[in-house]
This record gives C-alpha cells, sequence and structure tokens, in this order.
C-alpha cells in the first residue's frame, strides 16, 4: 500500500529481526508506507524458504532428496529452481562454485546459494509491497534499497578479517548487494574443489553487484580462487571485489573501488 | 572487425590493470587517513545526541528495556537474545551523550564445546571491532558466518532503538 505522494526519507524506522537459516536476518525498513504485514509476509516467505532447504531438518525437501525419498520432479519450484541455479553457477565460476563440493562429505549442500537467493526474492517482495529504502541483512549478506536517510547512502562495513577491532574498509551504496567469504572465526570452511584442501591465499574477499544470489556464488568461487579472485570477478559485468590477503593487503577492482567511502 | 577484437582485448587489459593493491592498516602501521574505521564520517551524524526523539521512531520488535535517565549523560540498553545454531547472543550497551561508550555481552553460546571455544575467543576481540565498526558509522556489518553477525545484529538491533 505505497503512498505515491511519500517519495522522500523519513525520519521512520522499523526493524525486525529473526532467526532464520542459522543466522539472524535483519530488515532495516525505512520507508513508513510500507504495511506491517508485506514485513511479516517476507518474514514467512524466509521461514517457508528454510523448511524446504535447511539440511539440520530431517523432514526437508533437501533432506528427503538427499536420502532419495524424493524425486526433483516432486520437489517445490523454489528447490528445482536453486538446484538449478546451483548447476549453473558451477558452469559460471568454473567449477569454483560447487554445490556439491565445497563441503568437504560431497554431499548435495544448496545452502551456499539458498541464503543469498532467498534475500534477494525478499528485496524482491519488499520493492513489489512499495518499500524504496530499505537493508536487509542476513549473516553479514546484504541487500540494500534507496537511502537510510536523506542525502547519504548505505554505510557497508566490511569486516576487517586480520585484525577483529576494526572494519577493513567502508563501501556506500544505494541499491546492490554485499557478500563476503573469509575464513577468519570459525577456521576454514570453503575447500577447493579440485584438491579438497581449504581455499588459503586470501583471509577474506567480498563482493558486491546487483544480485545478492551472484555476489554470494562470486564471493565463494572467487575466494576459493585465491589470488586469482578478485581478477575473476572484475570480468563478471556489473560485479567488483574487495580482498584481503594474507599479508594484509586490501585488493580493489574497479565496481567496488568506485563505491568505498572517502 | 580485428580492430574491434583488439580494443576489446586493450579494454580487458586496461580492466585488470586497473585492479587496485594497497596496504591495508596493521600493527606495524600507524593510523593514517586510510583508516576508515577511525575516521569520523565527513557528515555529521544526525540528529543531535543531546535531543532524542523518540516520537518519531516506529515500534521495533522485541522491545529494548533502556533504564531512562533523561537528564544524565549515560545510559545502558538491553538488547535482544539472537539465536544461532550455537545458542543465544544477548548484548548490553552504554551510551554517553548517545555514543557507545561500553559493550557487555550478556549471554554467548556455551553450551556446546565449540560454541565455548568461539566465545572464549571471540567476546573481547568482538567487543573492540563493535565499537570501531561504531566509530565507521555503518549502517550494516558484511563478514563471514554466525557468532559474529549474532552479535553484530544484536548490536544492530540496539542501535536501532537508541538512534533518536
Amino acid at each position: 500500500m505505497a503512498d505515491p505522494t511519500n517519495t522522500a526519507c523519513e525520519p521512520f524506522r522499523l526493524v525486525r529481526v529473526g532467526q532464520i537459516m542459522g543466522t539472524a536476518i535483519s530488515l532495516d525498513l525505512r520507508d513508513s508506507s510500507v504495511t506491517t504485514s508485506a514485513v511479516e509476509d517476507v518474514f514467512a516467505y524466509l521461514r517457508g524458504v528454510d523448511e524446504r532447504f535447511s539440511p539440520y531438518r530431517s523432514d526437508s525437501e533437501i533432506s528427503r532428496l538427499g536420502r532419495g525419498e524424493m524425486e526433483l520432479a516432486e520437489c517445490s519450484l523454489d528447490v528445482r529452481q536453486v538446484l538449478a541455479l546451483c548447476d549453473h553457477l558451477r558452469l559460471t565460476t568454473g567449477g569454483y562454485f560447487d554445490a556439491r563440493a565445497h563441503r568437504s562429505n560431497g554431499l548435495l549442500d544448496p545452502t551456499g546459494v539458498v541464503k543469498g537467493w532467498a534475500v534477494e526474492q525478499a528485496g524482491w517482495m519488499l520493492d513489489a509491497a512499495g518499500a524504496g529504502n530499505f537493508a536487509i541483512n542476513a549473516g553479514g549478506d546484504v541487500v540494500v534499497r534507496g537511502r537510510p536517510e536523506v542525502g547519504r547512502r548505505w554505510r557497508v562495513g566490511i569486516r576487517h578479517p586480520g585484525q577483529r577491532d576494526k572494519v577493513a574498509t567502508v563501501l556506500e551504496i544505494g541499491d546492490g548487494a554485499v557478500a563476503t567469504s573469509g575464513n577468519y572465526e570459525r577456521g576454514s570452511h570453503i575447500y577447493q574443489p579440485w584438491t579438497g584442501r581449504p581455499a588459503a591465499d586470501l583471509l577474506s574477499l567480498t563482493v558486491t553487484g546487483p544480485s545478492l544470489t551472484y555476489a554470494d556464488a562470486y564471493a565463494t568461487a572467487a575466494f576459493a580462487m585465491g589470488s586469482d579472485g578478485p581478477a575473476w570477478v572484475a570480468r563478471q559485468p556489473g560485479y567488483g571485489a574487495f580482498a584481503v590477503t594474507l599479508d594484509h593487503r586490501a585488493v580493489w577492482t574497479p565496481v567496488a573501488w568506485d563505491i568505498r567511502a572517502g | 572487425m580485428p580492430k574491434r577484437g583488439i580494443i576489446a582485448s586493450l579494454l580487458t587489459a586496461v580492466g585488470l590493470v586497473l585492479l587496485l593493491s594497497f596496504k591495508t592498516p596493521s600493527e606495524t602501521v600507524p593510523p593514517s587517513g586510510t583508516n576508515a574505521a577511525l575516521r569520523r564520517p565527513a557528515v555529521a551524524p544526525t540528529p543531535s545526541d543531546a535531543t532524542p526523539t523518540p516520537g518519531s521512531r516506529s515500534a521495533t520488535t522485541p522491545e529494548p528495556t533502556p533504564t531512562p535517565a533523561p537528564q544524565t549523560a549515560d545510559r545502558t540498553v538491553t538488547g535482544p537474545v539472537i539465536q544461532t545454531r550455537y545458542g543465544g547472543v544477548q548484548l548490553q550497551v552504554t551510551l554517553s551523550n548517545g555514543k557507545i561508550t561500553d559493550i557487555t555481552p550478556l549471554e554467548l553460546p556455551n553450551d556446546l564445546q565449540r560454541s565455548a571455544y568461539i566465545s572464549s575467543v571471540a567476546a573481547p576481540l568482538l567487543r573492540e571491532e563493535a565499537l570501531h565498526a561504531q566509530n565507521a558509522q555503518i549502517d550494516l556489518l558484511s563478514g563471514a558466518t554466525y557468532t559474529s553477525e549474532a552479535y553484530a545484529e544484536s548490536l544492530q538491533a540496539v542501535l536501532d532503538q537508541t538512534h533518536g
């Protein structure tokens, strides 16, 4: 129920945080014109995605598919779409993003795509509901639209992987997405598909661009590529990378460099 | 047609040359103007710290439990418990004149051995990081995975309700 006369940013703020997909997903909405039921719909949708995709739920479609209790053709459209997306991303990234291989046990695991994909859908739901100014942060995967307040863009801090007491840089974004892959904190959780060994060249790699689905997959793939990763991201139209190397050097590609703060 | 191909190749080469490499600040390099985390924003934060305007805020969920002290500089706000796969995260933030001066984790995951490890390693470091992140005047934090994000979300949930 968007009010067409209400186009300016107002000192309005609605924040919701939901614990979904093993992380906290927060929505920061700056448009008073959007109904709370539209916000409820977004979180209901995200919970529904989690129910269908979670490998930690034995009754999810993904778990049943993995146990052979369900055929692909019987799965929901969302599940079939995401699995097709996994195949597409594996080809696009030259095998560096592989939903079957980035876990060491080799089991089917589309979770590397699902969160970014679902949050992107959530952004579109809010667009359709008339929201023009909002941010969604799903455990470090970010989608933003418009402005947080009049006169400035969203400031997205990128954690410094080597010095935890700092952000490594800040990106200023109007409409777009940010995703980061890194080895800090939890130990290595990204494996090179060819060797099965943890990716080791970079401490972290952040990708920004129009789609969170792609930014997320590109961040995972480029991080696995190591020092070749940023150049690879630079060749993807509309996407840019910011990476921190093992010796704490920052590497930028043009699209990301263009939106650095300051 | 060949010329077109050459131009395309050159553009690709230029694109790759544009990969920019900079030394990020580290222990050996004193903080300088290139350190985004330490730099104050060019635009002064608004609204004024001294004039909170709670009426302009909408309801947020869940409600914080602020200790109201409108005339004094210091106040404490407790954030909601954010659940993660490893347990809950809850923060208490002390504000002085609207600025964060201290962050105390009231609850961090420790029900699993792994979580206990993450908590013991992450808690003091994350506390510092969050303070610095606040200095950078960021709206959002991008990084990798679970506990730290719950912490950031919890912090952000507090901030969402302390901004006047």
